[in-house]
């Protein structure tokens, strides 16, 4: 607008002299200088990936000052005892040694690798394992539409089973466990689709037995 | 043959472009960056394949480091009006008899984590020397109970979850931290009735497929 205006009035008073033209460049550098700086500042200050977390739920306290239902019963062959031991070793059996019944198959050391409690988990826990990836295959595919609220109920339902198969795994830290061990155990749990699991403490019958397996 | 002359020219850059890019990069991380809080104590995370993001508001976060100490940290919510740090130390002091001043509550509420008995609260924070900051906080905050009273962890989170009910509890241990001090913490926080908490982990992929199991 302005300059409409100023060529306008050069052209009424043309015998005018013309104001000195100046260069209209601005000397940057500086200004780049100080934008390189407060950019290196925030790159460093920056958190750029948010902390990820794992949830976990715990079993409530029992509370002895009120009357407890008595405990539910499970069958023995479901529930899956993993014991977290000091240096990393790892052992399971299934069943429960302070039953009557006893352990239904021997403790038998294992490992944190693909090939060793992985194995185990996804041998017992086949059928909600296969139902659940097939499930999730076919929404990667686009085979099935589906949002992702209505996907994890439908994972949450699947990883229950029948309630009567599915396995019950109960985490059990020994004297010596890390906190390590303890994650890498829940996180094969959900790499294998584990519906049911507990961390539980072991008890003295398990800490003696582990001890003689070499 | 005559000479070609070459043309004296400065070698002035045209910087506009450089500056709009830079302008560009300064926005975009002014408006997107998160300062990386200061933390207590250097805590490597054990890995998961969980890929759940930790909520950035509303979280209270106990840290175990790996020999075992624990530090505490409470954020002041999402409104930005409520300050519920202050309003917790203000608090706690009422718990241990003691008082702080104007000047120390509002220390507090700009402060991160801390992780030492509330006794030394006071010169903690009024201490301007990081050595001696760092010293105060040598043996973390105590997690046993004394004098017939729950430990002062137990009262960190208890006040914090009256004030802020909404507060979630994220639990932040080192991957070679004996279980039995996550245990503690598991058993203080059980004691105040929360029993889902987020294990902060880092995040690794690993994942099972159909093919493992057939």
């Amino acid at each position: 607008m302005g300059e409409i205006i100023q060529e306008e009035s050069g052209k009424k008073h043309g015998s005018k002299p013309k104001a000195k033209k100046h260069s209209t460049h601005i000397d940057m550098t500086p200004m780049v200088d100080l934008m390189c700086l407060l950019i290196t500042f925030f790159m460093l200050t920056t958190a750029f990936s948010k902390p990820k977390v794992m949830t976990i739920t715990m079993p409530e306290k029992i509370d002895t000052t009120i009357d407890n239902p008595p405990p539910i019963t499970v069958a023995g062959f479901r529930t899956i005892n993993i014991l977290v031991s000091e240096n990393s070793k790892v052992y399971w059996y299934t069943g429960s040694v302070d039953s009557k019944e006893g352990a239904l198959t021997p403790i038998t050391k294992t490992d944190y690798s693909k090939d060793g409690l992985r194995k185990i988990l996804l041998d017992k826990n086949k059928d909600a394992f296969i139902k659940i990836e097939e499930l999730k295959d076919k929404v990667k595919k686009g085979l099935l539409v589906m949002a992702d609220s209505t996907l994890n109920i439908q994972i949450k339902e699947l990883k229950k089973g029948d309630g009567k198969t599915t396995p019950i795994i109960l985490i059990k830290a020994g004297e010596g466990a890390k906190y390590k061990n303890i994650v890498d155990v829940v996180d094969e749990m959900a790499i294998c689709n584990i519906g049911s699991y507990a961390i539980v403490d072991m008890s003295p019958k398990e800490q003696e037995l582990i001890k003689t397996i070499q | 043959m005559p000479k070609i002359k070459m043309p004296v020219k400065t070698p002035h850059v045209d910087m506009t472009p450089m500056v709009d890019l830079f302008a560009l990069l300064l926005t975009f991380f002014m408006l997107t960056t998160s300062f990386r809080p200061q933390e207590a104590a250097i805590i490597d995370t054990p890995n998961s394949v969980s890929d759940k993001q930790a909520p950035d508001k509303n979280i209270m976060t106990i840290f175990v480091d790996s020999i075992g100490h624990v530090y505490f940290n409470i954020d002041n919510g999402k409104d930005s009006s409520k300050h519920f740090r202050k309003d917790i130390l203000v608090e706690m002091a009422k718990n241990y008899n003691l008082t702080f001043t104007e000047k120390q509550v509002n220390k507090f509420a700009t402060l991160s984590s801390f992780g030492l008995p509330i006794k030394n609260m006071a010169k903690w924070l009024d201490s301007e020397e990081p050595k001696d900051k760092e010293r105060m906080q040598k043996d973390g905050m105590p997690t046993d109970s004394a004098d017939g009273r729950p430990s002062e962890l137990w009262y960190w989170i208890r006040v914090s979850r009256q004030l802020n009910p909404d507060s979630e509890v994220a639990l932040k241990g080192a991957a070679s931290a004996d279980y039995k001090i996550i245990k503690k913490v598991i058993d203080i926080l059980q004691d105040n009735k929360v029993n889902k908490f987020n294990l902060v982990t880092n995040l690794q992929k690993d994942e099972a497929t159909l093919n493992d199991v057939k």
